[in-house]
């Protein structure tokens, strides 16, 4: 079907199959491929995406779905002189990664908890992060790095 | 993982859906939020040739106060009822599990009517909306028509819905008894509920505990008659099915039920 979403702000058009996977729709088709495909199965979290704002699993939602809605991925996130976004310098800063496959979810994730709940105590950092797996770090430094965040307001 | 092909359609009123279904017979399925019927479907285990997309029927999302009791549009996110300062100060038992379910990401897109059509006895808020005594109202071929919750479960993955018909909203009287408590026991955060108790008063329901929500009805007598909350939930296992799996056998998940009963009577009354 044809398929027509705000990427970015970019306005990305395409025939794809019916049971096109937003996550694919966004690396094979907008050809931006920072957003990973991890476990697959809506647990780890690494696709995180913002639908028009909110954070979701994009291996979860078909690309139809998405159609004439507004994506953000965190290639986006930066502005256009590439600065990076409050919450990856945040990341940078806190070292809140360590191989950095979970991270471009991690920081999705981060931008619509922040959205939600501009102040939140750690507890609330870890259930709001919840729905992202980290295998290298421990979490202690993305906990950080979100709290850093949330300090320095101007999300 | 990708799903096996089908044809995408969507709907843009309740109208269009239902003759979508009609058309589409036994090969199609509803769409809403898709986030127990993707993972099925990337699995192989439901394999319809026919997505009828509803996510986008604005008009069946919406939480409001009618004639003494609360109601909910099938298509409200697990977010939004759970952020709702109606469900919040009304129903807080609803709000607090349905903040609950899965992790923020699931709970921006999963639904309340999807999560009860799914049907899936480790699933929170069948268990929530069977304590809550609720109505669900769906609309189908024949017309429309309200199925009391005690009515809807009938098996894994099985609910009073006939073929073609839709969940369109859930009506939940204001409970008599205000205190109330959510149980669930899980390894991982994000995982179902091994066992869950939903505690509104003195009226309890288990997650988990057979191929459907289940009332505890034991403890429910148990409490009428007078019995102390933890005297009551010994009973908490008594006529229940409980499944075994990787997670747990039938001895451990009764000792959970008794466990979880217990403390969710003890904390529903520490807020009544």
């Amino acid at each position: 079907m044809k398929v027509s979403m705000t990427v970015n702000g970019r306005t990305v058009d395409a025939d794809v199959p019916d049971r096109t996977l937003l996550v694919h729709f966004l690396r094979e088709v907008a050809g931006l491929t920072a957003t990973n495909v991890g476990c697959d199965t809506t647990s780890c979290g690494a696709c995180t995406v913002l639908l028009d704002g909110q954070s979701v699993k994009s291996c979860t939602v078909l690309a139809a779905q998405a159609d004439g809605h507004q994506v953000t991925t965190v290639e986006g996130l930066a502005n256009g002189d590439g600065e990076m976004h409050p919450v990856q310098r945040a990341f940078h800063l806190e070292h809140g990664l360590q191989c950095g496959f979970c991270t471009p979810g991690m920081v999705m994730a981060t931008v619509s908890l922040l959205a939600e709940n501009p102040r939140p105590t750690e507890e609330e950092v870890r259930t709001g992060l919840e729905g992202n797996l980290c295998r290298c770090t421990g979490y202690h430094n993305i906990v950080r790095a979100v709290l850093a965040a949330a300090e320095g307001g101007d999300i | 993982m990708i799903p096996a092909p089908f044809t995408y359609q969507r709907a843009g009123s309740v109208d269009e859906a239902l003759s979508l279904a009609a058309e589409g017979g036994d090969d199609a399925k509803f769409l809403a939020g898709g986030h127990s019927l993707l993972p099925l479907m990337k699995l192989r285990l439901a394999v319809p040739e026919v997505l009828i997309d509803i996510g986008r029927l604005s008009e069946l999302s919406y939480v409001r106060e009618e004639n003494g009791h609360i109601a909910v549009g099938a298509l409200t996110t697990h977010h939004d009822v759970a952020s709702s300062g109606l469900v919040g100060s009304e129903l807080p038992l609803l709000a607090h599990a349905a903040g609950q379910v899965g992790d923020p990401q699931i709970r921006h897109r999963g639904t309340l009517g999807g999560s009860l059509v799914h049907s899936d006895p480790a699933g929170d808020l069948p268990a929530v909306i069977l304590v809550l005594d609720a109505t669900l109202v769906a609309r189908g071929p024949a017309g429309r028509r309200e199925i009391p919750a005690g009515e809807f479960f009938e098996g894994l993955f099985e609910t009073a819905l006939e073929p073609g018909e839709l969940l369109t909203e859930i009506r939940i009287p204001r409970p008599a008894q205000a205190g109330w408590s959510f149980q669930k026991f899980t390894k991982r955060a994000i995982d179902w509920a091994i066992v869950g108790a939903a505690v509104q008063g003195d009226q309890v329901a288990l997650v988990h505990m057979g191929s459907t929500p289940l009332r505890a009805s034991a403890v429910e007598q148990a409490l009428a008659g007078g019995a102390a909350p933890a005297d009551a939930a010994a009973h908490a296992a008594e006529g229940t099915s409980p499944p075994e799996d990787i997670n747990a056998d039938r001895e451990y998940r009764e000792h959970l039920a008794r466990v979880l009963v217990a403390r969710g009577l003890a904390e529903a009354r520490s807020r009544a």
